[in-house]
């Protein structure tokens, strides 16, 4: 497979999850929001969970919800808005057409025309819980075409691989602030419990119903185990990276001359997750091992350019 | 009512539909009764769902200076083009013809120039070609075929007679819209397209595919072939695309090519990936770097190397263009006549050249009446309508024609035959022209129909997107001879329906 392809759908397919989470992430404040009437200021941990505060304070002053899904959603000049990454999207794929199948492009073409229709800032006012399950269905749209249309060999690995990456990184970066925001200060586990709270960080990862199937009480140490090390749930940090190496090991093939740097880094990553407990995380401080988990997925997305979309000059 | 039949008239133009007393053709007798008896508004229902199939599918062209997103897709009416089956019959023999002619005239001009000495066509004439390559000059291409993929223009006069309006040998574009109108038209008129004995067009790209297969290098077993594309900014992107999907070939950009000791290869996840056929979508200047324009940003440097070396195939090989020049364009009777020993079968449009001073003084005294080209423009550009034209104009191209006579042809005005067009709330005839599609590889092959370009500007015979033309799907019949095999398919078809 062409560099420049493999390129394309690992970023396209990054674009698209991103443009999920962000969807799922709102939705959820949405719904907390009815539940906690008296909140002063419930939008601003949103943009802060975003990572682009700095640029929205510029640009828009006050965290009112009108302001904060604008920004979050329809603002091109945020490059993480809804509209930003479906626009990348789009793009990557438009490079690719010809590799993906009819279907895919189709389905990701209508989740553009969706976010571009010229009544989109009314829709989403006027019911923003419908447009975001909508978002979410065309992201997962596109996931479940994919996997019936396209072949499961190289090309969609790389599809995977983009997925399960942004995923992971989402879902660590989700629990990092939030754990931040609820727990400032590690002496204050075991102390009385915001339920509600840890309730909506589950939802924001569509964790809830699992997570309830797999633990009676939300404790922190529960709700963190489940997002970051729970070997079956879908979205938890663990089985994103068990899931990359997987398709990892199916792109590079039996013969193993390709990708050993990824395969090493990754292989070390997933590992040390598998054998820690959260007690250990938790004692060594949840931000402390979330960044470093940062700074790995950083060095190993660098490991997959070189491997595989540098090319040979 | 709206938008039925019974207003239309073909003020005195052929017109593809209907009969000069206003009757429908027998071969438009079912959909122009489908349509006079379909519901008010129903029709612009169907019209407005293909173009929403058009966007919802990506089939648009980008808006250059707009920003990203912002594309168009190709005006698309929905009332078909008909050719009946033994007018298509002499199309194809004729187009076959002319290719065939066209091919062997190139591999003269690039060989031993017989048909200069014999004084068919002059020689200044061929080096005066803008497309004219003197570094192909001795060099003889994989299977002696240059232009791999034709597209010939064709028109029609008030008497119905068609005419060949120009050759285009350089890489055509367009035939992704043939296939994808027909695509939208199956779902837009069914039960007609059912009972009209449609000649398929689905052959196209594995006849493309072979056709480049086959132009590999003599020792490779299993070859392989790319599209190379310009990229993502170029207006026929969609087009390269959508062929290379539909091939299963890899669509490539200069940067994914690298070429090594006169080899081609691609860039992959593997590493570097012999490369032995391109059907390259980029024009002739831009190839190699190293070989033609220096600032080509698209091209592969060395690419022209390992061509002559006969280790890659170009199609189409570079320097085709010669054969479509609009000059050589008035020699192709006389170059079939040379070649092939046959007649013309589609004639051309009578054509003035004015590098020669008999013609031009005619063309000169005449303007008004005719219809002005530049020989190496394309796309509707460098033209002068003569009788559509204002007094500036004409004196312009006067000028124009003064100072350099071999750059203009001249040609009189044709009445293009019309099809009705939707037109607000009502059916007007518009204009249009064919362009139908010819692969040469082993053999020649012919796809059925072809683009139907259609000049939506009332009383506009420029068909070109550029110039605000648009599309229609063209429904050739089959002859009766073909019938039983489709009308068993198509039995079996009604019955699902029926049962349905």
């Amino acid at each position: 497979m062409l560099s420049r392809v493999a390129d394309s759908l690992y970023w396209l397919t990054r674009y698209v999850e991103r443009a999920e989470n962000i969807a799922r992430c709102i939705d959820v404040n949405l719904q907390l929001q009815l539940d906690l009437p008296g909140e002063d200021r419930p939008w601003e941990p949103v943009v802060q969970t975003s990572g682009d505060a700095e640029l929205f304070f510029q640009s828009y002053g006050r965290a009112t919800l009108e302001n904060v899904l604008m920004f979050l959603t329809a603002d091109r000049n945020n490059p993480n808005s809804i509209i930003s990454c479906i626009a990348q999207a789009r793009e990557n794929a438009r490079c690719v057409r010809e590799a993906i199948t009819s279907e895919m492009w189709a389905a990701l073409n209508k989740f553009h025309l969706v976010l571009t229709g010229s009544d989109v800032q009314k829709r989403i006012l006027d019911d923003p819980h419908e447009f975001y399950t909508e978002v979410k269905e065309c992201s997962q749209l596109f996931v479940g075409i994919a996997d019936c249309t396209y072949s499961h060999s190289e090309g969609w690995h790389f599809l995977r691989l983009g997925r399960f990456f942004e995923r992971a990184d989402q879902t660590s970066r989700i629990l990092d602030v939030k754990y931040y925001i609820l727990l400032p200060d590690p002496a204050m586990v075991g102390m009385a419990l915001d339920t509600v709270q840890w309730l909506a960080l589950l939802k924001s990862a569509s964790a809830f119903e699992m997570f309830r199937k797999a633990y009676s009480s939300v404790t922190p140490q529960n709700v963190s185990n489940f997002l970051l090390l729970d070997p079956t749930f879908p979205r938890s940090v663990f089985f994103c990276l068990s899931a990359m190496e997987e398709s990892l090991k199916q792109i590079i093939g039996p013969t193993k001359t390709i990708g050993e740097k990824s395969l090493r880094k990754l292989g070390k990553m997933r590992s040390e997750l598998e054998y820690t407990t959260i007690d250990e995380v938790i004692s060594g401080g949840m931000h402390e091992r979330i960044d470093a988990l940062q700074t790995d997925f950083a060095n190993l997305g660098k490991c997959i350019f070189s491997d595989f979309f540098n090319g040979i000059s | 009512m709206v938008l039925k039949f019974d207003a239309y008239s073909t003020d005195g133009f052929y017109d593809e539909l209907f009969l000069p007393n206003g009757k429908p053709r027998p071969v438009a007798q079912p959909l122009v009764t489908l349509i006079n008896e379909l519901e008010d508004g129903e029709l612009l229902n169907r019209q407005k769902a293909a173009e929403a199939s058009f966007m919802d599918n990506g089939i648009t062209f980008a808006v250059y200076g707009n920003e990203a997103g912002a594309d168009k897709i190709i005006p698309f009416d929905i009332i078909p083009r008909f050719i009946e089956a033994n007018d298509w019959n002499r199309l194809e023999k004729g187009l076959k013809q002319r290719t065939h002619a066209l091919n062997l005239f190139l591999n003269d001009i690039y060989g031993d120039r017989k048909c200069i000495r014999d004084k068919i066509v002059p020689e200044s004439m061929v080096e005066t070609c803008n497309a004219y390559l003197p570094q192909m000059q001795g060099f003889v291409p994989p299977r002696g075929v240059w232009a791999h993929i034709t597209g010939t223009d064709l028109v029609r006069d008030t008497d119905g007679t068609f005419y060949v309006l120009e050759d285009n040998m350089r890489c055509p574009s367009g035939v992704s819209y043939v296939l994808q109108n027909r695509q939208v038209l199956k779902r837009t008129f069914p039960r007609v397209f059912s009972q009209c004995s449609i000649r398929p067009v689905d052959e196209y790209c594995s006849q493309l595919r072979h056709a480049l297969e086959y132009m590999a290098p003599d020792a490779v077993k299993n070859p392989k072939a790319v599209v190379l594309t310009p990229g993502t900014y170029n207006s026929a992107y969609y087009e390269h695309s959508f062929l290379s999907q539909q091939m299963g070939l890899e669509l490539v950009c200069g940067n994914d090519l690298v070429v090594r000791d006169k080899h081609v290869y691609m860039r992959t996840t593997r590493g570097l990936v012999t490369v032995d056929v391109i059907y390259r979508r980029i024009d002739d200047g831009f190839l190699d770097p190293l070989e033609f324009r220096s600032d080509s940003a698209i091209g592969v440097p060395g690419l022209m190397e390992a061509y002559k070396a006969g280790n890659v195939a170009l199609c189409n090989a570079p320097g085709s263009g010669v054969a479509d020049d609009k000059a050589i364009y008035a020699y192709v009777p006389q170059i079939i006549k040379y070649f092939l020993n046959e007649d013309q079968i589609i004639p051309n449009v009578p054509t003035f050249i004015c590098e020669n001073p008999k013609h031009r003084q005619h063309v000169l005294s005449n303007l008004n009446k005719m219809v002005v080209k530049a020989v190496s423009e394309s796309g509707g550009y460098g033209m002068l309508v003569g009788p559509q034209a204002s007094e500036a104009e004409c004196e312009e191209f006067r000028k124009k024609i003064e100072e350099k006579p071999r750059n203009y042809i001249a040609q009189p005005m044709i009445s293009l035959s019309r099809v009705p067009t939707i037109s607000g709330d009502q059916f007007a005839g518009r204009h249009v022209d064919l362009r139908p599609y010819i692969i040469q590889g082993k053999d020649i092959f012919v796809l059925p129909g072809g683009l139907t370009r259609v000049a939506l500007r009332e009383g506009s015979v420029v068909v070109n997107s550029s110039q605000g033309g648009g599309g229609k799907d063209t429904w050739v019949i089959a002859a009766n001879d073909k019938a039983p095999e489709q009308g068993q398919a198509r039995h079996w078809v009604q019955q699902q329906q029926q049962q349905q």
